[in-house]
């Protein structure tokens, strides 16, 4: 596991909420209750690697913006598990497991770069971009001595890297370990692939960058934080107190069918004060109509995308975040690192007929996201803070019943709908 | 040389001391005010025409643009200081910079570039000290009315890997 720091303290006299695999049930409430044991057990961390980033599910591992040439790759993850993604020199792209088939090296140390094989640093096994074997030094052994190098029927064809399925949509590129995994269309849903289409189809993608932060917390939480518009103008003074987002704001949270996909999409209001009326106002603690911003320009909208929505943030199960926040644009990877822990993985980018003007306003309304972002700390913080409340009390559940017991697409921002359809979806999986 | 105009440059010695000192000063009261949460005050040390990015070592060497934190302009530097200040929610903490190795770059009447590594040290209420980060300040200053003021500052981070998230300023 990576740490940053021990930000997660586990104070003396707590027990951790974890138990024989046999009592882990869900409670009988049914949806409308989350046991703290699915954030905080190690036991149940192991089966969401195993039966969901290993499972049945496209993970997404890079921007195709990121390889443009033959022969460059990227590290990258596919839930914690570390692998490679690359192109080859007929354009196709390739990710297998960065684990030497001999000993099991981490053979690949550097975030991003371009060459024709990669050589395992140890005993110089190299492979080819698609991760086929290429030569075992001393194979055929040294010469008049017996016993020495691979047997006679050792063949590489058969001890290349562990390869991945890939699929790719306008630049995003995904893998899974299913071989028999479903079209990635069909995984996502038409839903989930309209928004997706909004921002990627018929863009070519320019990178402005990226950002890595661990954050102490579960890594279902951020799937939670971007499928629960309750939060949005109650956690986000600044959404409101600078008119961004407000209750009352034209919104939708919308999923797809099998409840594990999300999009959370707004529209920036043109005139806050004729959204909001008193009663409205009251439940926003930080609602002002006095407060302007110095530089202005760095919340305006500049339209660029054929959508009624100025923000959607979409969650795609298991480990990507794609967000267009008015003209900031980017993608998150989510990495679990324990049961407390995850790594983001953020590339932030632009499109290639971006004006030199047009990225500068890209990067400074990058300000409003990120580890450093106006919303991006809160949720971080406020992610930490959950994760050291299940942690540390000895309560055992959190409560999900804004809305009801509905599940999945809902037009109003007072509901956790669609974090129950997510965890419908989740029990299935996880067998609770 | 990671960032383009920050290479070093022939200097004669003794104006490159005191550009050091000057520099030395100039940190030491911009980090004694970040330092003791002083973010209103923050501004006074920027240039009206400036740049401020905070950025990770691996964006810099790339030439990648993107800014952890990213402002054009005073305007700017005084709405993430009234932001964090006034919209903000995160746990209470303590931040201290300690500054060394100023290394003076360029030097003449109006104008000074230097680099100078930095440590940012965070204490959460209740936890232990941590480095936050490892850095180093590309700074240009001008010049005004006597005094140094910003005109660039990138805030280059080695430490690529960030704890949750960044509060304050560098
Ligand atoms: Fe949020």
């Amino acid at each position: 596991m990576f740490s940053t720091t021990d930000t997660v303290i586990h104070p003396p006299g707590t027990a951790t909420k974890e138990r024989e695999p046999a009592t882990y049930v869900w409670p009988a409430a049914g949806l409308t209750e989350v046991p703290d044991w699915i954030y905080t057990s190690q036991v149940i961390y192991d089966r969401e690697v195993e039966r969901i980033f290993h499972g049945s599910t496209w993970n997404y591992v890079a921007l195709e913006a990121e390889i443009p040439k033959a022969n460059d790759f990227v590290r990258s993850w596919i839930g914690p598990t570390p692998v490679v993604v690359a192109r080859d020199a007929d354009g196709s792209v390739h990710v297998f497991e960065n684990r030497c088939a001999h000993r099991g090296v981490e053979f690949c140390r550097h975030s991003r770069g371009n060459n024709a094989e990669f050589v395992c640093p140890y005993h110089q096994w190299t492979y080819d971009m698609r991760g086929d074997l290429q030569g075992v030094p001393f194979r055929r052994g040294m010469k008049g001595e017996a016993d020495s190098g691979m047997p006679r029927d050792f063949n590489p064809a058969q001890h290349g890297l562990h390869k991945m399925k890939v699929a790719r949509r306008h630049g995003v590129v995904f893998a899974s370990f299913d071989h028999d995994m479903e079209p990635l269309e069909t995984y996502l849903g038409e839903e989930i692939v309209h928004d997706f289409d909004v921002l990627f189809k018929g863009r070519q993608l320019r990178i402005l960058g990226y950002y890595r932060n661990e954050l102490p917390g579960n890594w279902k939480l951020y799937h939670e934080n971007l499928k629960d518009p309750y939060h949005a103008t109650l956690l986000h003074s600044f959404l409101v107190t600078f008119g961004l987002m407000v209750a009352g704001s034209k919104s939708a949270m919308i999923a797809d069918p099998s409840g594990r996909h999300g999009t959370m999409a707004s529209a920036k209001p043109a005139d806050v004060t004729k959204v909001v009326d008193a009663s409205t106002a009251s439940q926003m603690r930080a609602y002002r109509t006095d407060l302007k911003l110095e530089d202005p320009r760095f919340i305006d909208f500049v339209p660029e995308f054929d959508s009624p929505w100025t923000v959607t943030m979409q969650t795609i199960w298991p480990n990507l975040i794609v967000q267009r926040e008015l003209n900031t644009l980017g993608v998150r990877q989510i990495v679990p690192n324990g049961p407390n822990s995850m790594i983001m993985n953020w590339t932030m980018f632009g499109f290639d007929t971006d004006t030199e003007e047009m990225t500068r306003h890209r990067l400074r309304q990058g300000n409003l996201m990120g580890p450093a972002g106006f919303l991006g700390l809160e949720d971080n913080e406020a992610i930490k803070f959950l994760q050291e409340g299940v942690r540390r009390s000895p309560t055992e559940v959190g409560i999900l019943k804004l809305g009801g017991t509905t599940e999945g697409t809902a037009t109003t921002l007072v509901t956790e709908s669609a974090i129950r359809s997510m965890y419908r979806q989740y029990r299935e999986v996880m067998g609770l | 040389m990671m960032i383009p105009g920050y290479e070093q440059t022939a200097l004669d010695p003794r104006a490159a001391l005191e550009a050091r000192f000057e520099v030395e000063a100039f940190h030491a009261s911009y980090c004694h005010m970040l330092d003791t949460g002083d973010l209103v005050n923050w501004v006074d040390f920027f240039d009206e025409e400036c740049t401020y990015v905070v950025t990770g070592r691996e964006n810099a060497e790339a030439g990648l643009p993107v800014g952890l934190i990213y402002a054009e302009g005073r305007g700017m530097i005084r709405d993430r200081a009234y932001a964090v200040k006034h919209t903000q929610m995160y746990a209470p903490r303590y931040m201290m910079h300690t500054v060394s190795n100023v290394l003076v770059l360029r030097a003449s009447a109006d104008e000074i570039r230097s680099v100078s590594n930095y440590l940012l040290l965070q204490t959460l209420v209740e936890g232990r000290t941590t480095i936050h980060q490892a850095g180093r300040y590309y700074d240009t200053f001008v010049r005004r009315a006597g005094a140094l003021l910003i005109r660039e500052r990138r805030c280059v981070y080695d430490s690529d890997l960030i704890a949750n998230d960044l509060v304050f300023p560098v």
